[in-house]
């Protein structure tokens, strides 16, 4: 039985569409309005909401909280002092990446961390006889995405105290006369904020957020709108980027936390004395170099693909919705051999390029370096030249900007 | 922001010290986009402005604060997209906004709304006539195939069908080639829309008035002709040329207006290491045995080149600039005969409020209002605005004006106050030529008659504005110094295009001076906010000097 979050009653008033998919049980909108671009823009312009309640919550508590999440998440939780949150990743004990989400730190003994699949058990298997509970309290809240450069702007006007919000950093605050919490986090690769709200009051607040939000030009957008985004912001997405290790059938399934383009995260594993799953693989991978992929953006080339198409007839397609399968990357035009898959692709409409997500060879990965993707043009396989590029592929200053 | 390309351009890689080896007349877009590339090139490269602010005729300007008004030009299509890129415009803040919607009131209360979904759009044709349903998909498939076989013509300088060196006989032989290649279909519905009236072509698609109404909007932008005139077809299919990702004949609001985009190009320019100077208006350009060997200002000032492009138009080039008696008889006649005869005007709004359409009211959650995200199209009919074009035949401004019109905050907040807006109207037909009355006594009467217009299609408008400026052809040219007002820098009319854009024979951005070369939107392929013009008379340059 399909589901509904605590705004839908509200949100659904404003789809004018009536397309919704389904995420984790939860119906959710695809766009709406008849132009998903156009709440792609509000995010990249103004400012947007996106209902992400269907995120799992879990609420991570006790003594050995930290303790025990130190020995589960890739990345370091000893660094994110109370206030402030982390994006994280965790692993299998051979170093594989399992899946992701955001810690959010409330203060010594106490986190919240949203993850897109459920996770209860397998964190609850591996508490031992450390003093730490884990409580699944998804339904016990609401989250609105606010994204975009007026996002702050809206959100300072309803709950002052989140204008001295840092990149990373969360509050708890008041809108309207509910209780909130407010963190500068987001899918979108903009300046950006989740509130996250008391279910029961999710409607009150979305109304306060909506009223304050519109001389601003605040549209409600859609997850056609999401991907679009993600994407330009170069952050991966479960079963589109990776797969669940733990899950997977072989190796070439599984991606390490390198591979993946997270290897920031692994900062000072070789020194530390923080023990945590997979750490003792994920060492093995860097020391020996058996890291197999680097992700990076590609950035097609705009006069190869326009050329392409009007040598063959049509006009050259600029097409911002993601195509749902994934492309290979050769290393020369014709005959080529395989070095890479482009895992997220579509034209973006602020960098004015077709832009992707990728996977190569290592010795491919330096940025500008030329590789070929295929293309299928009438019926046929052929390739456009593309070059690889640092990530995030957009990457606005608002961001990450000091308040 | 973003860093797409591994090796951007140095900025300022030369000293001016040494002086310029070319100077551009003129910082309109396409006096920006020239000088781009050819400080792209290496050229050092002085752009002379005389206006306090770059842009020509598109400029965004804050008249009441908070407000920003795109004085002249409102919206972006036509600009060709290799330039976004060989300019790397997006790295200086070149950012399109989707306009996410037409809407085109029908005159009877009822109204056409499309969007961005073509299955939609179909389904509200079909609201009006079935017949026109699938006649839609026909018409755009039809009309993207002429704009598919005039492209290449579009993005290429025209050959010099009068030259004989081989390099003119090769681009002849081209030409040909091309032509020979189109489909037969195809090929008669370039010679229709070129020849021929927007009201011919548009009956052979659809029947009802409003579709057809709505259609034939772009077929008169600009020119001296109604959509029954020969002549607007070519009006219609030079506007489908432009397009917004990929989407022929779609238009962008531009962050910031028009003048947001030449703000781009103007750091653009800088950044490959153009310089521009404000200020600075060129009254004479400096010739020597035939030679331009600079320019001087109004203030006196000589400033020297082996180069010197005009971005200005075609008889500021030719008549003003430099001494008609040292060119060619027929070129200056040619180009005493061009016609601009200007016919646009602009309203613009500063609003209290969104507008009120009856048919569509908000609803109280502030939804319902999806009408306002692009072009509010007032012009009903065909015959509307056939009715419309008759005053100026007669050296009269329309009673019920023909108005383009964008509430441009909407799709970008920053330009207005939260809540406010700012509404952009093009108007016509408001000839610059008035007969029996002057625009100094008519400016005021023409924002009236424009504003009761508005106020018909939506009732209390006038109650919402918070100030008018009105721009009528004289301050057009007043202000951007466009001939007689005219926004193309020259009517698009057949006998002014390609070949013969600006004059027979001088087609090709040279002019009979040697190292005086033109640039403007008054030379191949034409007007709008397009760049080629800037774009191809550098290739010219830079050919040349390579050359000598």
């Amino acid at each position: 039985m399909i589901r509904t979050t605590p705004f839908h009653p509200r949100l659904s008033e404003l789809n004018t569409q009536g397309l919704y998919t389904h995420w984790q049980g939860y119906l959710s909108a695809l766009r709406y309005t008849h132009a998903p671009k156009h709440e792609y823009f509000a995010v990249r312009n103004a400012v947007g909401v996106f209902d992400t309640s269907p995120l799992f919550k879990y609420r991570i508590s006790g003594p050995d909280a930290e303790r025990f999440l130190a020995g589960v998440l890739t990345r370091d939780v000893r660094t994110c002092r109370p206030g402030r949150a982390q994006y994280t990743l965790w692993c299998d004990d051979r170093g594989y990446v399992m899946e992701d989400g955001v810690l959010v730190r409330h203060s010594a003994t106490d986190f919240t961390l949203t993850a897109a699949r459920p996770t209860l058990g397998w964190f609850s298997d591996l508490t031992g006889r450390l003093r730490v509970g884990i409580q699944d309290v998804s339904d016990e809240f609401a989250m609105l995405a606010m994204q975009g450069p007026r996002s702050g702007m809206v959100l300072a006007g309803l709950a002052p105290e989140t204008a001295s919000l840092a990149y990373f950093e969360h509050v708890p605050a008041k809108i309207g006369s509910h209780g909130v919490t407010v963190s500068r986090t987001g899918f979108t690769g903009d300046l950006g904020y989740e509130v996250s709200i008391d279910a029961d009051h999710a409607l009150d607040v979305l109304d306060e957020i909506l009223d304050a939000g519109r001389p601003h030009g605040l549209r409600p957008f859609g997850e056609e709108a999401l991907m679009m985004l993600r994407i330009e912001a170069g952050l991966p997405l479960v079963d589109v980027e990776w797969h669940n290790s733990r899950l997977a059938f072989t190796d070439a399934q599984r991606v390490t936390p390198t591979e993946l383009g997270m290897g920031w995260m692994l900062r000072g594993l070789h020194t530390d004395d923080r023990p945590f799953l997979g750490r003792d693989a994920l060492r093995r991978e860097l020391t020996a170099g058996t890291t197999r992929w680097a992700s990076v953006g590609i950035v097609v080339d705009w006069e190869d693909w326009d050329r392409l198409h009007r040598d063959a007839g049509v006009l050259p397609a600029k097409d911002e919705h993601p195509l749902p399968y994934e492309s290979l990357l050769y290393d020369a035009p014709a005959g080529g051999t395989s070095i890479g898959y482009v895992t997220s692709f579509l034209y973006s409409p602020v960098l004015q390029r077709h832009v992707g997500l990728a996977r190569v060879r290592p010795d491919h990965a330096a940025p500008g370096s030329t590789v070929n993707l295929e293309l299928a043009l009438h019926h046929q396989n052929t390739t456009v030249t593309a070059r690889t590029a640092r990530l995030p592929l957009f990457d606005p200053a608002r961001r990450t900007a000091r308040p | 922001m973003s860093d797409l390309d591994p090796d951007p351009p140095s900025s300022s890689r030369r000293s001016t010290t040494g002086g310029y080896d070319a100077i551009v007349v003129g910082g309109g877009h396409n006096g920006l986009v020239h000088a781009g590339y050819l400080a792209k090139a290496g050229l050092r490269t002085l752009v002379l402005e005389q206006r306090h602010l770059v842009g020509g005729a598109a400029i965004t300007e804050e008249l009441v604060p908070g407000f920003s008004f795109t004085t002249f030009s409102y919206a972006l299509s036509l600009l060709r997209p290799e330039i976004i890129h060989e300019l790397d415009l997006v790295r200086h803040g070149f950012l399109p906004l989707m306009m996410p919607s037409s809407f085109h009131p029908t005159g009877d209360g009822d109204y056409l709304l499309l969007g961005d979904d073509h299955a939609q759009n179909v389904a509200e044709i079909r609201r009006h006539s079935r017949h026109d349903a699938d006649a839609y998909a026909r018409y755009h498939h039809d009309l993207d195939r002429v704009v598919q076989a005039v492209q290449p013509l579009f993005d290429n300088p025209p050959p010099d069908v009068f030259g004989h060196d081989p390099d003119d006989q090769a681009d002849v032989r081209w030409l040909l080639g091309h032509l020979g290649g189109v489909d037969r279909r195809v090929m008669h519905d370039v010679v229709r829309l070129l020849t021929g009236s927007a009201a011919d072509w548009l009956e052979d698609y659809f029947e009802h008035e409003a579709v057809k109404g709505f259609h034939a909007s772009s077929s008169i932008i600009g020119s001296q002709v109604g959509p029954m005139s020969p002549g607007s077809g070519l009006v219609l299919l030079f506007h489908k040329m432009g397009q917004h990702d990929g989407h022929l004949g779609s238009w962008a609001f531009h962050k910031g207006g028009n003048g947001g985009f030449t703000q781009v190009l103007a750091r653009a320019a800088e950044a490959h290491g153009a310089e521009i100077r404000l200020g600075a208006r060129v009254s004479t350009v400096l010739t020597d045995g035939g030679r331009a060997v600079g320019v001087a200002l109004e203030d006196g000032t000589e400033l020297r080149a082996p180069v010197v492009v005009s971005a200005l138009d075609a008889r500021r080039t030719f008549l003003d600039l430099v001494d008609p008696r040292e060119l060619p008889g027929d070129l200056v006649d040619s180009v005493r005969r061009t016609k601009y005869r200007g016919v646009s005007a602009k309203v613009n709004f500063a609003l209290d409020g969104l507008p009120l359409f009856p048919a569509l009211p908000p609803r109280a959650d502030g939804g319902g209002v999806d009408h306002f995200g692009g072009f509010l199209n007032i012009g009903p009919t065909i015959e509307y605005v056939e009715r419309a074009f008759d005053a100026a035949k007669y050296g009269w401004y329309s009673e019920r004006p023909f108005i383009d019109a964008a509430i441009q905050s909407v799709v970008d907040p920053d330009m207005a106050p939260p809540g406010k807006h700012v509404m952009s109207c093009f108007v016509q037909y408001a000839p610059y030529h008035l007969r029996g009355s002057d625009w100094e006594t008519e400016r005021e009467p023409l924002g009236d008659t424009t504003q009761a217009v508005l106020e018909s299609h939506f009732p209390g408008f006038s109650n919402l504005v918070l100030h008018r400026e009105v721009v009528t052809p004289v301050d057009i040219e007043r202000t951007t110094g466009l001939t007689e007002g005219n926004i193309f820098a020259g009517e698009l009319l057949a006998p002014q295009m390609y070949f013969f854009r600006p004059a027979p024979g001088w087609s090709q951005y040279r002019t009979p001076i040697h190292g005086y070369y033109q640039c403007g939107s008054g030379t191949h392929p034409g007007g709008c906010v397009i760049g080629s013009p800037g774009k191809l008379a550098s290739q010219r340059v830079l050919k040349d000097l390579r050359h000598s």
